[in-house]
């Protein structure tokens, strides 16, 4: 199979985009991209995103974005696997180039998510990747399954709440200088105390906010690249029961274990081979849980790596140098491509604010749902 | 709004799981599921049978929810479980008839059908079960 390379990254910042729509923001990410590589000749689009459908009321994304980008003619599609949805369309996107049906590919991925302005209604657009005839339809919400696997992750652990602040914590403290990032301010402990419980006992401050944006990259089968390449070395994808109910355990994640395992192996790579990792911090719980599956900690100790120096930009195993779901943002669709698109960047020493100096490779988590379908990527510099 | 507005049909069809707790057991290695599904998810197998589940059960996990879903507004804070009914079945249900604040862990709960969602003023009044501590 063909090797694949990212050869340019276009983003917009994560935010309230009023003036901007969806088809806004996905051009805006697209020409930037392009332009970084040099505009070379696409022979498809990958569009990413989860939401269109329900919130902005639009399909056919793929058509909707190569019109409006003057594109007419090339092919184009949507890949949706919810909050994963952008990792999952590299993974098509990627496929597209190894196969030799394409040679350069326009992987965008875009969500809109502020047009519904009451939070009722984003809850019940954020819940449609938890099972809606058994979950949803009875109350539950995405939120609500986080706050009890919190809860369950407490108990088993003997893990006090406050405990809990360390991950937005360092999500904020990595945000600060990210110039795309959704909330650029450090957060302290007494503030992720105060913030009131969406679903007790997950807090305001445990799950990243609503926010529109677009990521987009231009991979290729060549490296030749005017702002440089980086390798897409492996990638890993797991399943797992869409509803917490019908789990084994409540406090484990082993899609995320399986997909990492799968991307590691591929590549004939160890955790030791990997310079800093993204996860997808869906909820704070979230995180720690995917950073113990990984294999970084032992279980219920992921809380003391986070809470750590090593967990920093320059320490010795980096987590989220962007900021993460929490405070760069989680434009649900886009998040996937927003990590691949930051770790080119980064591995390219362009990653302005935020660089993890001599990085040499990651690893990008993606989960979808309740780490219902994931996505593992390994970027290395060429 | 899509996801919000319930059909008549989509929730008729479901009507023996949620009126009555009608769920799946497979032949093979006996796992019990809500709901019954083709293939069973434990063992693979595609023998699986039509089984009534038993109306109690316990609280494993829980939490009160208070940012809910369009639809919910009414209810909340409500609280919504993981329970697990007497032959071992889990499922995700709402507690009613209870004080947020004393649901715990382990407590013991039992099935009423009740009103769970109202789909806007001309919309399906949607029943189906819920959980009530155990009256004893």
């Amino acid at each position: 199979m063909r090797d694949v390379y990212v050869v340019g990254a276009g983003l917009t910042p994560v935010g309230n985009h009023w003036r901007l729509g969806i088809r806004d923001l996905a051009v805006q990410a697209s020409i930037k991209a392009m332009e970084a590589a040099d505009n070379p000749k696409i022979d498809y689009i990958v569009v990413a995103n989860a939401l269109s459908g329900i919130v902005d009321g639009q399909e056919n994304l793929g058509a909707l974005i190569s019109d409006y980008l003057g594109m007419i003619g090339t092919p184009s599609l949507k890949v949706e696997a919810a909050g994963a949805s952008g990792a999952a369309a590299a993974v098509t996107a990627a496929g597209l180039i190894k196969s030799g049906m394409a040679d350069n590919v326009l992987l965008v991925g875009v969500e809109k998510m502020t047009d519904y302005t009451a939070l009722e209604d984003s809850n019940m657009a954020l819940s449609t990747s938890i099972e809606r005839e058994y979950e949803a339809f009875f109350g539950a919400t995405l939120e609500s399954l986080h706050a009890m696997v919190m809860r369950s992750y407490m108990r088993k652990y003997n893990v006090e709440e406050e405990a809990f602040a360390a991950v937005p914590v360092l999500m904020h403290e990595h945000a600060s200088t990210n110039p795309y990032a959704q909330f650029k301010f450090k957060l302290k402990r007494e503030s992720y105390m105060r913030s009131p419980y969406l679903a007790e006992p997950l807090k305001l401050l445990d799950a990243p906010s609503i926010g529109d944006g677009a990521a987009a990259v231009i991979l290729s089968v060549s490296p030749n690249s005017p702002g440089g390449a980086v390798r897409v070395s492996s990638w890993g994808q797991a399943t797992d029961h869409v509803s917490l109910y019908m789990r084994k355990s409540v406090t484990e994640f082993p899609a995320v274990r399986l997909a990492v395992k799968r991307a590691l192996e591929r590549a004939d790579l160890k955790l030791s081979d990997i310079s800093f990792y993204k996860i997808h911090d869906s909820s704070s719980v979230a995180a720690l849980i995917e950073i113990e599956e990984m294999g970084l900690t032992e279980r219920g100790k992921a809380i003391e790596l986070v809470d750590s120096e090593d967990s920093r930009r320059n320490g010795s195993t980096p987590i989220n140098p962007d900021g993460g779901l929490k405070a760069r943002g989680h434009p649900l669709g886009a998040t996937g491509v927003y990590q691949i698109a930051e770790t080119y960047l980064q591995l390219t020493d362009k990653a302005e604010g935020t660089q993890v100096s001599g990085a040499r490779r990651a690893l990008l988590l993606s989960a979808g749902g309740l780490a219902s379908n994931v996505v593992v990527h390994v970027l290395e510099r060429v | 709004m899509w996801a919000y507005w319930l059909s008549v049909p989509e929730h008729w069809r479901e009507i023996p799981a949620r009126y009555r707790l009608e769920g799946g057991q497979c032949e093979d290695c006996g796992f019990k599921m809500i709901p019954k599904r083709d293939v069973c998810p434990r063992c693979g197998s595609k023998n699986v049978k039509t089984v009534k589940l038993p109306r109690r059960g316990r609280v494993l996990e829980y939490t009160k929810v208070w940012n809910p879903p369009r639809g919910y507004e009414y209810y909340t804070p409500y609280v919504i479980a993981l329970v697990e009914l007497e032959d071992g079945t889990r499922l995700t249900a709402q507690l009613t008839d209870v004080d947020p604040d004393e649901v715990e862990e382990g407590m013991e709960v039992e099935m009423v059908l009740r009103k769970v969602r109202v789909s806007g003023e001309s919309g399906l009044i949607a029943y189906a079960y819920k959980f009530r501590p155990l009256l004893k």
